[in-house]
């Protein structure tokens, strides 16, 4: 090894390069969250209503964001809207797009399991007071429901982020494509290239993901010491 | 959209399904081995072995597959360890998927009663005889719904497998936009291969997680 | 002088800072039935669970045959099948008939031959009056047959001493009768035993010693009919007063 390959890292701009990549990719993953869990809540909650057409509709919709993977899902978007439906977004915005409704279906989910695990004796007390629905949702069933959902919801966060390095795929300027670039422009100096900058992405993601996967437990075995 | 080019297209998806199957096949029965080992050390409390596992399964699950793709693909040639792209997917998936096997596992490893175990220890039964006869049995089948979400998750991320430019689905449909623009047939052809693998496995996921509710013995 | 089968000194157990047991000396002779006694809380179960490992202790020494055990002894598990133990829950292995579950222990713990075992255990079968039920799942069971069961199971391994923890707490009213019918036939055939029991007159009936425990130190230690017809401590008057209706 001539080059010390870690200097790869920090030759010219690379390293603030590498750090702007990783803005994009959590610049999306933050707006795709908040929107998708905004979504979520209104569709988990309709879902707990006795509307049948409803409630297929929700589950067709969160059975089709399930099965597909999300990398043909971003295709999908990413080729269909502006060939078939005239519609010229970037990269970005489909990414943003595609995100946001993924989390809104798992979100959905996640916010339907909570609301059925309250039990049915408080929306009758609820009712017995003259609570309407959305009272009842908003001041009885949520805030009861909320503790179980926050687990699930950090470590949908934590998916979240781990699915940007998808990014790439549909050409955003994103953590790894910059590495990528970085690899490619200096191979003739740095042998091992490769080694230094995908660990430093790799490194990267899990300082990002571990802290979330540690709350996420946190709450859990919190949780289950006071239900103990 | 173009009938006579999905039919030209069937042949080469239709290969691209199979090796589809045929990695996630390897990846997830090398997941459960691996996820299954990590759980039992895990579940014993192994000195230094439940280190190793701990820490494995933590940088397992919190990176994404893409870079653990690349970093194997790419940065493993540059350290003297050469591996073809489908040999890396696979040793890829086996390294995020043992994670999550072993999670699906603890989880029915920890469900069974721990009266269970020590009714087990009172009468004599030793660590390896306590898992052959008591927690496996009763933990693998509390562990069956977990266990097919994860194959299910599995075979979804092989889809990634596309970056290391391995001939899967959807590195296929990818080959045929980029060729011949056959971007609305490819797309179809894509989403049907995916959806006869996985709409069956999720049916089926549905009907065990229901049917784990009621128990599969309960006292 | 009577041979004693286990005498355990000075014993001491904490959960974190919190003492559970404290200074516990104790002698259990061969073929007796010795009583744990107490509120609940005061570290009955505790202290039978030390007896067979479940629970590690952090000073003192247990002498159980010709083993001496002290705090963080690992080698449990050759001893365990000379102690038979049945907890309060029904413990059975679900995924195991009957049979399956008695013959665990004597086949891949004492290696000993299917044919041989097998007889003994419908012989134990036959005693608590559930031959017929040798091919069934415990989930078929009534909760005092599943005891009953458990307790056969324990027997299978020839243990030369039994522990009972509360064995009957869980079962309905009219199940009880028969589980502790089985006890008492037990201590007629001379096996030695230990039962922490909420029982009164099963204690008064099958106890050669009695041991109060409160707050985790033995209050008082006197022979089956002394205990309850003339207590010596206030505490323990007071618990068999709480106790009789």
């Amino acid at each position: 090894m001539a080059h010390s390959g870690i200097n790869i890292l920090f030759e010219g701009r690379n390293f603030t390069r590498l750090l702007g990549g990783l803005w994009i990719s959590a610049k999306i993953a933050v707006i795709a969250i908040i929107l998708g869990i905004l979504l979520g809540i209104i569709f988990g909650a309709l879902r707990t209503l006795h509307n049948p057409v409803l409630r297929f509709v929700l589950r067709i919709y969160l059975e089709f964001f399930r099965i597909v993977p999300t990398v043909v899902l971003l295709f999908l978007f990413y080729y269909i809207l502006p060939k078939n439906f005239n519609m010229n977004l970037g990269a970005e915005t489909v990414a943003i797009l595609v995100f946001t409704l993924w989390v809104a279906a798992e979100m959905s989910d996640i916010v339907r399991g909570g609301l059925i695990s309250v039990p049915p004796h408080q929306v009758e007390a609820g009712e017995a007071i003259g609570l309407n629905r959305l009272q009842l949702y908003y001041y009885v069933l949520l805030p009861q429901s909320i503790k179980l959902m926050i687990p699930a919801t950090i470590n949908l966060t934590s998916r979240v982020i781990k699915t940007t390095s998808l990014l790439l795929l549909i050409s955003v300027m994103d953590v790894i494509n910059i590495g990528q670039q970085i690899i490619e422009a200096n191979s003739q100096h740095y042998q091992n290239g490769a080694f230094w900058v995908y660990g430093f992405i790799f490194i990267l993601y899990f300082i990002l993901c571990y802290p979330l996967s540690l709350w996420a437990r946190h709450i859990e075995r919190k949780e289950l010491a006071e239900n103990a | 959209m173009s009938w006579s080019v999905v039919q030209q297209s069937i042949p080469i998806f239709g290969q691209a399904f199979w090796l589809t199957l045929k990695l996630s096949f390897y990846g997830i029965i090398g997941a459960s081995i691996l996820g299954l080992l990590a759980s039992f050390i895990r579940y014993f409390e192994m000195p230094v072995l439940q280190r190793i596992a701990g820490m494995y399964i933590e940088l397992s699950r919190n990176t994404p597959l893409l870079i653990q793709l690349f970093f194997i693909y790419y940065a493993f040639p540059e350290i003297g360890i050469k591996l073809s792209a489908q040999t890396s997917g696979i040793i890829g998936l086996i390294f995020l998927g043992g994670s999550y096997m072993a999670a699906a596992f603890t989880g029915g490893l920890n469900g069974v009663d721990k009266i269970q175990v020590e009714s087990g220890k009172a009468i004599g039964l030793t660590n390896w005889q306590l898992a052959r006869y008591v927690v496996l049995p009763q933990g693998l089948s509390l562990s069956v719904p977990a266990i097919a979400a994860n194959v299910i998750f599995l075979i979804k991320e092989t889809s990634i497998f596309t970056v290391i430019a391995i001939p899967e689905l959807t590195n296929t449909a990818l080959d045929q936009i980029g060729m011949y623009y056959h971007t609305d047939e490819s797309l179809l052809l894509l989403v049907i291969g995916y959806a006869i693998i996985l709409i069956p496995l999720s049916i089926l996921l549905t009907w065990l997680e229901r049917r784990a509710r009621y128990g599969a013995f309960g006292n | 002088m009577p041979d004693k089968l286990l005498t355990v000194s000075h014993l001491n157990k904490s959960y974190g800072k919190k003492p559970v047991l404290h200074d516990i000396n104790l002698e259990v002779e061969k073929a007796s039935v010795t009583v744990l006694l107490g509120p609940s809380g005061s570290g009955k179960s505790t202290l039978i669970r030390c007896l067979n490992g479940l629970e590690d202790f952090q000073s003192g020494q247990i002498d159980f045959m010709d083993q001496t055990i002290k705090p963080g002894f690992k080698k449990w598990q050759p001893i365990r099948q000379h102690i038979g133990m049945v907890f309060q829950s029904y413990d059975l292995f679900p995924n195991r008939t009957v049979l399956d579950n008695i013959l665990l222990g004597p086949l891949k713990v004492q290696k000993r031959d299917k044919h041989e075992a097998t007889e003994q255990a419908m012989q134990l079968l036959k005693e608590v009056q559930l031959a017929d039920y040798a091919n069934v799942y415990p989930r078929q069971l009534s909760g005092g047959q599943k005891q009953r069961i458990a307790i056969v199971r324990a027997l299978a391994l020839k243990p030369e001493f039994m522990l009972f923890d509360e064995v009957t707490a869980s079962l309905d009213p009219e199940m009880v009768r028969g589980v502790l019918e089985v006890m008492l036939q037990l201590a007629h055939q001379k096996m030695t035993m230990l039962v922490v029991t909420h029982e009164m007159n099963f204690a008064q009936q099958i106890a050669d010693q009695v041991l109060f425990l409160e707050a985790g130190k033995i209050v008082e230690a006197s022979s089956g009919q002394t205990f309850f017809t003339q207590p010596k401590t206030e505490r323990a008057q007071e618990f068999l007063n709480s106790m009789a209706f």
